[in-house]
């Protein structure tokens, strides 16, 4: 199963700092959720992008999982090669993986 | 109970007006609060500045104004903006001359600075650069500007000495909304931890507008918002508890619900236990939302732990230019196309001794966004078009002008049938943080009267 059929994601930005948020739908699927989208699995999953360090933080008074990818937005949106600067397209990606 | 509703009017620099026309006419609300600055604007508008000592303020302002002012006596809304960016004194100069274009009168609009530090820089050369780590004086020669992220306590202030238009320079986002509660409620960083918690929640939800109302949400079949062409924005109803209500005005388009509101609350906050703002570090971890009606979400258990000792300063530089140009491909084979493609600017570029400091080629519709590895994963088959795209940074114009040509050329000296080609070469003002004392910095008011 794909992450998308239970969970749902924002992105945001800072300088060159990713922020993905990861909210299951049901809260019941929550400590599955922490289980299977580890620190490890999403830098090993975005290690083409990703060139940093990925911390997870846990927010347990909503259910819900946020992960900060360091060095992923080309030096920073400022100055950017990329199309999508911001890396705000990056959620969506995550929401593909198989859990 | 005394109860405040404060509205939020705009969620970037360029947002719709027709919402806040909407809180500001149904909201039955005290404030409404306009936040316009992201994180290089201040720098771009420094820029502005430096060409003509009249600008350097949000583009959309008189626009704005024209609706806002005549709304704000009718409906007896106060507003708070940081739509002075680089130049907030002509920025409420201008609101002067507005509102007495349109016969407005009792307004006392405060403006408030002390955030521009640009004069100053001088004094932290040897301070480090929080992204890259050299130091300050490394970058002396492309410096453009220097703006501190300032606190609440500028428009409390002018909120106490009377003002109904606050004009700010750089404050942090949830400031526009810490300042009239810390002003209505009194609340204070050590007496009032949890209060000041739901101060910056509040701020920190409202700051994006319509992101907090189903606009950025919607995932047609996974998350369906419903008439997101006319998205209300929203706004929240607080008492002297902190705790508060999020919704938006009864017909309008979107949708609040215990997810819209999750979604925003992380947004961007990195450590959900010190989310650091100059008025506080927040921490929302033990956050409750719960629904306690149609677009109406309860929201509760922020705190924070003290404030930070030094604030954030935003350096705006010059830094390089970017050259780009794109071109399409069609039909079955438009792969070996674009590749092809690829493959002859590559050469060209080395041919011709294009300077590069960075370089960066996609395909859009295949790998633009994710790269190959992810790209594969989610996969679609053979595309029936591609657009190549290829970007190059360089130290001056003039590189990056040959760059874009290069892609330009590719219509008459390229593969087979490309179509749409567009160039373009931007000058690239980018933005750096140091930190500075608190003390350093302090919040300076003054005030127009019409």
């Amino acid at each position: 199963m794909k992450l998308k059929e239970i969970a749902h994601a924002r992105t945001g930005d800072k300088g060159e700092i990713s922020n993905i948020s990861v909210i299951p739908y049901d809260e019941n699927n929550y400590e599955m959720l922490k289980e299977k989208v580890t620190e490890a699995r999403v830098a090993e999953y975005f290690r083409e992008i990703c060139h940093g360090k990925v911390t997870r933080y846990e927010l347990d008074g909503i259910h819900a999982l946020n992960f900060v990818l360091d060095k992923t937005l080309g030096g920073g949106v400022t100055r950017s090669l990329a199309l999508d600067k911001h890396g705000k397209t990056l959620g969506m990606a995550l929401l593909e993986m198989e859990v | 109970m005394k109860k405040i509703r404060i509205g939020s009017g705009a969620g970037y620099a360029g947002d719709r007006i027709e919402p806040a026309v909407e809180l500001m006419e149904k909201g039955n609300l005290d404030y409404i609060i306009f936040e316009c600055l992201a994180e290089r604007t201040v720098a771009i508008g420094q820029q502005d500045k430096e060409k003509d000592p009249s600008k350097g303020y949000n583009q959309l302002l008189d626009y704005r104004m024209e609706k806002i002012l005549p709304l704000m006596a009718k409906n007896k809304v106060k507003v708070i903006t940081n739509m002075g960016a680089a130049n907030p004194v002509s920025a409420a100069e201008r609101t002067c001359e507005i509102a007495r274009k349109l016969g407005v009168s009792g307004l006392k609009i405060a403006c408030v600075t002390g955030d521009d530090i640009t004069d100053e820089l001088d004094k932290y050369e040897n301070e480090k650069v929080l992204e890259d780590g050299t130091l300050l004086k490394e970058k002396k020669d492309v410096l453009i500007s220097a703006n501190v992220y300032m606190g609440a306590e500028g428009i409390t202030k002018a909120l106490e000495e009377g003002a109904n238009l606050v004009i700010t320079g750089r404050v942090s986002d949830p400031a526009l909304t810490i300042g009239p509660l810390v002003y209505e409620f009194g609340w204070n960083i050590d007496d009032n931890p949890d209060q000041m918690g739901q101060a910056v929640l509040a701020g920190h939800l409202l700051e994006c507008a319509g992101q907090v109302t189903g606009g950025y949400f919607a995932d047609p079949g996974y998350k369906d918002v419903p008439d997101l062409w006319k998205l209300g924005f929203p706004l929240i109803e607080i008492d002297e508890t902190g705790a508060f209500t999020v919704t938006k005005v009864e017909g309008s388009g979107g949708l609040v619900s215990v997810d819209t509101c999750k979604e925003q609350m992380i947004y961007e906050i990195h450590n959900p236990k010190a989310y650091l703002t100059p008025d506080a570090t927040a921490d929302f971890s033990k956050v409750t939302f719960r629904q306690i009606g149609e677009n109406q979400v309860r929201a509760e258990h922020a705190t924070t732990h003290g404030r930070p000792e030094t604030l954030k300063v935003s350096v705006g530089y010059k830094d390089c230019f970017i050259g780009e140009g794109e071109i399409s491909y069609g039909g079955s084979n438009c792969m070996a196309r674009a590749e092809l493609a690829a493959e002859i600017l590559e050469k060209r570029i080395e041919l011709t001794g294009i300077e590069l400091e960075e370089y960066r080629t996609d395909f859009i519709g295949c790998n633009s966004l994710y790269r190959d590895a992810i790209s594969k994963k989610i996969g679609s088959g053979t595309p029936c078009e591609v657009r190549l795209r290829a970007a190059g940074r360089t130290k001056d114009r003039k590189n990056a002008v040959l760059l874009a040509n290069e892609v330009e050329a590719l219509y008459t000296n390229g593969p087979a049938g490309g179509g749409g080609a567009v160039k373009r070469v931007s000058e690239i003002v980018s933005v750096c943080s140091i930190f500075v004392p608190r003390d350093a910095v302090e919040a300076k008011v003054t005030f127009r009267e019409v």
